[in-house]
């Protein structure tokens, strides 16, 4: 067990990350990493999402017939949104108007319905559970790298406007990195993102490259496949 | 369209280095006649743009362990840093510069593989990362015969101090493009700065065809390019102006304003990031005359080159595929 979970864990931050080497959830990933707090939102959102819907899935996976599961998926991912969308409304209404069209679409991630799929369906509460929130705290840790990067690249700060999810004690977070910064509108607007995430990847092929090296005397070599939109390599 | 193609070929000789030096002396009037009109601003983004250009490249080889003094020597990068000076406004900064030639070196070119392995031109896409990242500075032009000094130009480059008001304006496609309810004649007749900057870029797209014509008699490249470019360009302007000449710019202004020429001479003729076959070349060319009338007339930037260059460089895969030439004896 303590070795599934450990390998949960790993899958999740690491050698499966759902945004860097399954690309899945791209579009909001893309949209709204123009800073941290926006970037944080999102992924606490998304988390949460996971999470429950990993949990509410693993507890109807006996019930619910194969031929209808993913409308049921759908159905209960939707659900969530809706709850997490009314909380965002009643907590942090500054913060869902900048979001806006974003929080709905969590519906859409595919990551959220991809773990539903490949994992919550076929597996116990509890690891699906742990699963659910090792793959949400890797999204958002990539959607929060990516803000930090576009948030210090294209206005010069970091952690603007915090108070819009942490109230009011967060107003003065703010870190002005670069004085008087004209700032580099290019990292703000979309290639800026793409250019951000291709940079992401790059760097955790280079880090997983430098790993295979180390550990080549002591592993035996494994068979390998690639998958289509898939950046790693899946062992 | 109709000589044989395929083999047996002979080999011409030229080497990448000579090609890239035929391109440079061939835009040295070119050079020449921007410097005369709007001051030592792009000598300094030149020279800036160079340094640095060289610095990146190494370094990037060397991290890509590739051969240095090999791909230092081909004088890519300094033509690759010769069209962002030519594009850059005489007044852009260092930092602006840097940023171009950063994009240019790194991410247009050597992220995709280095030289040969571009599908953009790389100092397009450095331009244009520029004009989206800084409108404000990118669209800064001193007025002919108005520019600083060498000394004052310096200071301007590396601290950005200095009196500008007095010698900066708007150019003729922008003042075209926002008429604010003037025919185009009247605003010529209003704005006699502004027919002192055409009749300067007049003279600039002169210098430029000179250089292209030498180009085209050395066999660097092939007319069908430029020319499929420059008619579909007058074409358009013809076709749109008709109906209003008072408010569009003539097929005279688009072909001898802005970039046209060093775009259709020095730029879309880049044999990396083009099409290939000589239809192909046609279409392309055709393609970006096309993209430039759109995006001057209706889109938001006063000039187009880069953006339709760009645009027509990712449609050079796609316009390949359809115009293989068939080989000898083939059936079609």
């Amino acid at each position: 067990m303590q070795a599934a979970s450990r390998k949960l864990l790993k899958d999740g931050l690491w050698q499966n990350n759902p945004a860097l080497v399954q690309l899945l959830g791209l579009c909001p990933l893309l949209a709204v990493t123009n800073n941290v707090v926006n970037a944080l939102g999102l992924g606490l959102v998304t988390s949460l999402v996971l999470v429950a819907a990993n949990a509410l899935v693993s507890l109807t996976r006996n019930r619910v017939n194969s031929d209808v599961r993913l409308p049921t998926f759908v159905m209960i991912i939707a659900a969530l949104v809706t709850i997490a969308e009314l909380l965002m409304q009643a907590f942090t209404y500054e913060l869902y108007q900048i979001l806006g069209i974003f929080i709905p679409l969590i519906v859409t991630n595919c990551a959220i319905l991809g773990r539903a799929e490949a994992y919550a369906c076929k597996n116990p509460v509890a690891p699906a559970i742990l699963d659910g929130l090792a793959m949400g705290v890797g999204f958002s840790l990539v959607l929060v790298l990516l803000g930090a990067m576009r948030e210090i690249l294209g206005q010069g700060t970091l952690f603007a406007d915090m108070h819009l999810l942490f109230g009011e004690a967060a107003r003065n977070w703010t870190l002005t990195l670069i004085g008087d910064y004209r700032g580099f509108l290019f990292a703000i607007l979309p290639p800026g993102a793409f250019i951000g995430m291709g940079l992401l990847i790059a760097a955790k092929n280079l880090a997983d490259s430098h790993i295979a090296k180390r550990q080549q005397d002591t592993t035996t070599s494994t068979k390998e496949s690639r998958r289509i939109r898939v950046t790693g390599t899946i062992t | 369209m109709m000589n044989s193609i395929s083999s047996p070929h002979l080999h011409g000789g030229n080497r990448s280095q000579k090609i890239m030096l035929l391109v440079i002396a061939a835009a040295m009037p070119g050079l020449l006649t921007q410097l005369y009109w709007f001051g030592y601003g792009t000598l300094l983004n030149l020279m800036w743009a160079i340094v640095l250009g060289l610095l990146l490249e190494a370094g990037v080889l060397l991290l890509r362990q590739r051969p240095l003094g090999f791909f230092l020597t081909d004088g890519s990068v300094i033509v690759t840093a010769l069209l962002l000076a030519l594009a850059l406004p005489p007044m852009a900064p260092w930092w602006l510069v840097s940023t171009a030639t950063l994009f240019a070196v790194v991410f247009a070119k050597h992220l995709y593989g280095g030289l040969g392995n571009n599908p953009f031109n790389p100092a397009m896409a450095g331009y244009a990362i520029c004009l989206i990242a800084f409108p404000a500075s990118m669209t800064i032009w001193t007025s002919p015969y108005a520019y600083l000094d060498l000394a004052d130009q310096w200071l301007w480059f590396w601290t950005e101090q200095g009196q500008l008001d007095a010698i900066t304006q708007a150019t003729p496609l922008d003042a075209i493009k926002h008429l604010q309810g003037n025919t185009v004649d009247e605003m010529w007749a209003a704005n006699p700065d502004i027919v002192a900057y055409g009749d300067a870029m007049f003279w600039v797209n002169i210098a430029y065809l000179i250089g292209g014509i030498a180009m085209l008699l050395l066999k660097l490249f092939t007319w069908h390019a430029p020319v499929a470019m420059l008619a579909s360009l007058a074409a358009m302007a013809v076709l749109f102006g008709a109906g209003e000449p008072d408010l569009y710019a003539s097929a005279g202004n688009h072909l001898f304003l802005g970039a046209t020429m060093l775009g259709a001479f020095f730029i879309i003729t880049d044999p990396v990031s083009s099409a290939t076959s000589r239809q192909g070349k046609l279409i392309f060319g055709a393609g970006i005359g096309i993209l430039i009338y759109v995006i001057r007339t209706w889109g938001n930037y006063p000039d187009a080159v880069a953006f339709a260059v760009l645009l027509m460089n990712l449609a050079a895969p796609l316009i390949d595929q359809y115009t293989r030439p068939k080989a000898y004896g083939q059936q079609p």
